[in-house]
């Protein structure tokens, strides 16, 4: 029989590769060079060390967040809501930031716990209805994360700052910043958080594969009838997948609250760091180790399309499409592999 | 001798297996052929074949003495051949015609003309006795109805030659018996056919011959007059089986489960047990015996902690145990092997050696302090997959890759290995071929004999008779009667069954 | 098995990675090495040597083609780029952003692609200015709508409160049901200012016109735009002026959409920016009143000769309003924007530039100046 693992780590290779040479015949019909075009996707991406440290910069919450959603999908939810949990994760980790004065042992470690209760936070509202009351958690969290868009935004004008656009930087003993990784990538804006996100990856390995409540979890997400009649609470299962999940996502948030920016200011929208994540945890197959790996790819796309325009010339139209592209092949990887099992199951 | 459909050394791989080699098949014209042989011998490959849904790597069929190429099932049809699935392919807010007519609608001025259709429907269902309505809506009708408009689809479209998949297994013990009719009816009027099965009893009653299949090949063709159940077995299983279960007289002990006035809704709100009383002593099997939808599975849930009960109590021993959570229950010493393994039993994405601990993986020595320990779950699985005889290649493939069959044993070892006090079966060899139903048979008047309390639950009336040590025969939501299988048969068991006392069964 | 075979590969890529980023990086810095130290050495001489000037932009989320600001900066750089033999990718370019978190990498970038000036435009990259500004002292920038202090950071700023207020006038005169409208983008400082200018000139001319203010919070969403504009037209308002990037899109989609199944109701839209005209065509009629133009090309243009004839502002605050004709209000629209409209919105300018108004930009201001009337 075709192996299993060997068809998981295949399909997405060849997705990527069937993106790649499409956004390629584009750019020739446009009248683009394609090598030209990805050797500059490839030099913003790893063209030097600079570009390096923020390539691991952009992919640094885009772990986390591939986490959450990847945590929710194995215990067999979707959470939508992994933006608006970014939001809150990003804003909790700002105001601890800003508003204690501590030694960094406690300052730092206190902030990053915050950003992880706010975004558990809000994922336990949609996983509670969920469970009690059987509302379904795509509504719930989508709407969610209007809520916390626009409650953040009025947080930072009105109480963590005095009618301005922006919070001050977070105090020097919460930062993530690090003079000497800047220093070493030519004053990139990589951050030690993406130690944390690792950490994370780790963490989710061991809570999903090695632990009970993983065990749970997951018989959960495949057959709940069946996990109710081995006498799994299918409830309390539902409401912790979701808080996990919301405090992966949170994480995230206090990657840019503690890592990126420093602070955080008014969004005019989402920022895409959890919608992002969904693709990131389809494409990575919902494990931790293949998170890892989408979001590199993912960090890489995005870093590294902002040198096309100005080093190949290529629009950014152009380059938005191509982007698109590989991103659609990926998920339709999933759509196609989704379509076999199907048949799989159907056959047998 | 003239044949209406003959495939000859027929030879179809896939990848890896062999599913068919060298079958041959020949099918008289106003024959019931039979066609038989154990889950995965190769059945359902064969008749995909002739229906055109796969392609034979060598062989041939004829069809009526000419050679054919059947590529696919459009040519089946117009050949006349025509399947009726196991799984009905029907659009439920359709009506009876507008399902049979779908893909070959009567136009007339581009616009679908359903009343000729409707007089067609009508005419076809009453010459071969089907008594369907063709303007009900498929929603509103039974599953034997269901089958039946499956049959007047074939028929509409000209089938002289009907294979029909396992019909039985959905239907009911009366459902099946208008089905024989039914056949009988069709071979009457020239029709042909070709029944997949593995039920002997269906064969020894309706068919004329029956063509055997073991493991992917051939082993041949025999007269059902002159052959007997236990030589068609043995055909099929490669080995001889035994039907009636050998097991001695039993000696119950002390009550361990008692129900009172016990009362469960189900999922609608509408009350399906309506004040049950029962009891299950240590060392006896009790059968439920009664017509699916008056509450047995309502019945059941509720002791498994499952569903609420309204009112009414449940006990294990002395001890109360109703309205407890399915793992209080299950701790209390109560094995449960469910009605729909796929839904309830498994988690068919897990391996099977996970599987084998979905209740204990939270207790040593399968997890400490939260943390799995893979190594003794696996040991465990092992040992289990030898005791119990499931056949996977190894304890890390996936339960859904498993066959029927040994998903079941595999449920069974995991209930059975616990050593429960109560073991409550629901439907345990359902869809299961006779080599795993003998094996089942055989394990639960084992755990009888070691002097536990045994609830079966069975639409079978062949297993209710075979197994049961009493017989509670449930109606509308209660126990009607309490009989001893050797003091009954079939008739008076089914007459009880629609609801008919005691009384009158025994003037029967 | 497989899946270790897997993870070598990962780490190959990545280590590979690295080692082109290492090439890349000192191959780079062979290349531009002499360039760079020239720079350093030579920042003011670089100005004379006008073939070597390069000058290029970092847009906000709005992008190029937002038909206000950044569009506007960009026709400057091009304009600029014109009178001195530059086009695109050769001494003038521009960058997109996609998000917050792309300002300060597109700033990067170009600084490493050895652009001698590079803008940023829009108060949303001032954060990101003040970093990168920080870290290259060696290269200019020049920031648009917000201030940044440092050597080689030009702060361009515009006095819109001043605009605002004679599109308020241009309002008063216009409105028939004494109600006119403002749709902000994002709330705060900046913003404010075009709202308190807007009910300043507004109330001076009649106090009775109430005026209703709204904020879509996105720059970029005409969709919330034309909510906000359909729901203010339903309530009478007859003008409404919009100071919202891409999200006023919608409002004028709205207007124009009022416009087509009724040509003879009267709603007006003012625009901001840049002349926008154009989107308020519809037909043989134009919905646009005016609009409230700042000419951030004449400031980019402007910012762009002084650095390349090594006069360069750093540190400075370049304030443009009325009195530099770098704010104005379009008079495209004539049949709309009346004799009697013009010679009101002329006597206030005057009143504006010798010092009689003082117009407020913040909403205290405003009320202070309120109260005084």
């Amino acid at each position: 029989m075709f192996s299993n693992r060997l068809f998981n780590i295949l399909v997405p290779i060849i997705s990527v590769l069937l993106g790649l040479i499409s956004g390629a015949i584009i750019m020739l019909i446009f009248g683009y060079n394609p090598i030209a075009g990805f050797a500059a996707l490839w030099n913003g991406a790893f063209g030097d060390a600079y570009f390096f440290g923020e390539t691991i910069r952009q992919v640094t919450p885009y772990i986390l967040s591939g986490l959450a959603v990847a945590f929710a999908l194995r215990s067999g939810l979707l959470n939508i809501g992994v933006e608006g949990q970014v939001f809150m994760g990003w804003l909790a980790s700002v105001w601890i930031g800003i508003s204690f004065e501590l030694p960094m042992i406690l300052h730092l470690p206190l902030a990053i716990l915050a950003a992880a209760i706010a975004g558990a936070f809000w994922g336990f509202i949609p996983g509670l209805l969920k469970a009690k009351l059987g509302v379904h958690e795509v509504i719930v969290t989508i709407m969610m994360n209007y809520i916390a868009l626009y409650l953040s935004n009025s947080i930072v004008r009105n109480l963590l700052s005095d009618g301005a656009d922006r919070t001050e930087n977070v105090a020097a003993t919460a930062s993530l910043q690090s003079n000497w990784l800047a220093e070493m990538t030519f004053y990139s804006r990589i951050h030690y958080g993406f130690i944390v996100a690792l950490l994370m990856a780790l963490v989710m390995w061991f809570i999903i594969n090695r632990t009970t409540t993983g065990f749970e979890l997951r018989s959960v997400g495949f057959n709940q009838h069946a996990s109710k009649y081995a006498g799994m609470n299918v409830s309390k299962n539902i409401i912790l997948a979701m808080v996990i999940s919301g405090a992966f996502a949170g994480l995230a948030g206090a990657m840019e609250g503690l890592g990126t920016f420093g602070f955080m200011s008014i969004k005019s929208g989402f920022t895409n760091i959890g919608f992002d994540g969904i693709a990131v945890a389809l494409l990575g197959a919902n494990t931790a180790f293949g998170v890892i790996l989408a979001a590199f790819l993912f960090g890489i796309l995005k870093i590294g399309a902002l040198n096309m325009p100005t080093a190949a010339g290529v629009p950014t139209e152009l380059v938005e499409i191509i982007i698109a592209l590989i991103i659609f092949f990926v998920a339709s990887s999933y759509m196609i592999r989704w379509v076999i099992l199907r048949f799989k199951k159907e056959g047998k | 001798m003239d044949y209406v459909i003959e495939m000859l050394n027929i030879r179809k791989e896939f990848p890896g297996i062999v599913a068919n080699d060298n079958i041959n098949l020949q099918v008289k014209k106003g024959e019931i052929h039979a066609l038989l042989g154990e889950n995965g011998a190769g059945k359902s490959t064969l008749m995909n074949v002739l229906f055109g849904l796969y392609q034979p790597e060598r062989g041939e069929i004829r069809v009526r003495g000419e050679k054919v190429n059947i590529t696919d099932p459009n040519v089946a049809n117009a050949l006349g051949i025509g399947m009726v699935h196991q799984h009905f392919m029907l659009v439920d807010t359709f009506t009876v015609t507008e399902n049979i007519v779908l893909g070959s609608e009567p136009k007339k001025a581009g616009t679908v003309n359903l009343k000729h259709a409707e007089d067609q429907v009508r005419e076809l269902s009453e010459r071969y006795g089907l008594n369907v309505d063709p303007k009900a809506k498929i929603r509103d009708i039974s599953v034997g109805m269901q089958q039946r408009v499956e049959i007047l689809k074939t028929l509409y479209r000209g089938a002289e030659i009907l294979i029909f998949d396992e019909p039985t297994a959905v239907l009911t013990p009366q459902e099946i018996k208008e089905l024989i009719d039914i056949m009988q009816s069709l071979v009457k009027e020239g029709k042909s056919i070709i029944l997949i099965t593995h039920k002997l009893k269906e064969i020894m009653e309706v068919c004329d011959r029956c063509t055997v299949i073991r493991k992917g090949q051939g082993i041949g063709t025999v007269d059902v007059s002159e052959t007997n159940p236990t030589e068609l077995a043995s055909l099929m299983v490669g080995r001889d089986v035994s039907f009636s279960t050998e097991k001695t007289k039993a000696e119950p002990k002390e009550t361990y489960l008692s129900i009172k006035d016990l009362r469960v809704k189900d999922v609608r709100g509408v009350e399906m047990v309506k004040g049950l009383n029962l009891e299950v002593r240590a060392g006896e099997i009790v059968g439920i015996a009664g017509v699916d939808g008056n509450g047995q599975s309502e019945l059941i849930e509720a002791i498994t902690g499952l569903r609420r009960s309204e009112s009414g109590t449940i006990r294990l021993h002395d001890k109360e145990i109703t309205n407890l959570t399915p793992r209080k229950v299950t701790q209390s010493g109560v094995s449960h092997i469910p009605q729909d393994r796929h839904k309830f039993g498994l988690v068919l994405d897990f391996p099977i050696g996970e599987n084998m601990v979905l209740q204990s993986y939270h207790q040593k020595p399968y997890s400490k302090k939260g943390v799995m320990n893979f190594k003794n779950i696996y040991q465990k699985a092992k040992n289990l997959i030898a005791e119990y005889d499931v056949r996977t290649p190894d304890a890390y493939t996936p339960a859904r890759a498993l066959s029927g069959g040994n998903q079941q044993k595999a449920i069974i070892g995991r209930e059975v290995d616990r050593s429960p006090d109560l073991i409550i079966a629901a439907q345990p060899t359902r869809g299961l071929d006779v080599g795993a139903i003998e094996f089942i048979h055989k394990k639960l008047i084992e755990e009888r004999d070691k002097g536990r309390a045994v609830l079966l639950l069975s639409f079978e009336l062949d297993e209710i008779m075979n197994l049961s040590d009493r017989i509670a025969v449930m109606f509308d939501g209660q126990i009607i009667a309490d009989v001893q299988p050797e003091e009954t048969n079939e008739q008076k068991l089914g007459l009880l069954m629609a609801g008919n006392s005691t009384q009158k069964a025994g003037e029967q | 098995m497989l899946k270790s075979r897997f993870l070598m590969v990962l780490v190959f890529l990545l280590t590979f990675g690295v080692f082109l980023a290492a090439c890349g990086s000192s191959g780079g810095e062979e290349e531009t090495s002499g360039s760079s130290s020239d720079d350093s050495g030579s920042e003011e001489s670089s100005g004379e040597e006008n073939s070597d000037f390069s000058v290029a932009m970092v847009t906000d989320v709005g992008g190029v083609d937002d038909k206000s600001f950044n569009q506007s900066a960009w026709e400057g750089l091009q304009a600029f780029g014109e009178e001195n033999g530059m086009s695109k990718g050769e001494g003038i370019d521009y960058a997109q952003s996609e998000s917050d978190a792309d300002y300060a990498t597109n700033l990067n970038r170009l600084v490493r692609q050895d652009y001698n000036l590079i803008y940023g435009i829009g108060y949303l990259l001032q954060p990101a200015i003040a970093e990168v500004s920080e870290q290259y002292p060696d290269t200019n920038f020049a920031l648009v709508d917000s201030v940044q202090e440092g050597d080689n950071v030009a702060s361009i700023v515009f006095k819109e409160h001043q605009g605002s207020f004679l599109a308020g006038v241009a309002a008063a005169n216009k409105t028939n049901t004494d109600k006119v409208g403002f749709i902000g983008g994002v709330d705060g400082s900046l913003i404010n200012k075009f709202e308190a200018g807007f009910v300043a000139g507004v109330k001076s001319v009649n106090p009775e016109i109430e005026v209703e203010v709204e904020y879509a919070e996105s720059f970029n969403d005409s969709q919330k735009g034309q909510a906000i504009a359909s729901n203010m037209y339903s309530k009478d308002i007859d003008v409404i002026y919009h100071a919202s990037g891409g999200t006023g899109n919608g409002v004028f989609a709205q207007a124009k959409d009022i416009k087509n199944s009724n040509p003879d109701e009267e709603v007006w839209v003012i625009g901001v920016d840049r002349d926008q005209h154009e989107e308020g065509q519809i037909g043989d009629s134009n919905v646009t009143l005016t609009s409230m133009v700042k000419r951030v090309d004449i400031a980019v243009q402007e910012v762009a000769n002084q650095a390349m004839n090594g006069e360069f502002p750093g540190g400075e605050v370049l304030e443009f309003g009325l009195a530099d004709d770098a704010i104005s209000i379009a008079r495209t629209n004539e049949e709309a924007m009346t004799e009697e409209i013009v010679s009101a919105v002329e006597e206030w300018k005057e009143k504006i530039v010798n010092g009689e108004v003082e117009v407020p930009s913040t909403r205290e201001d405003l009320q202070t100046f309120l109260d005084s009337m």
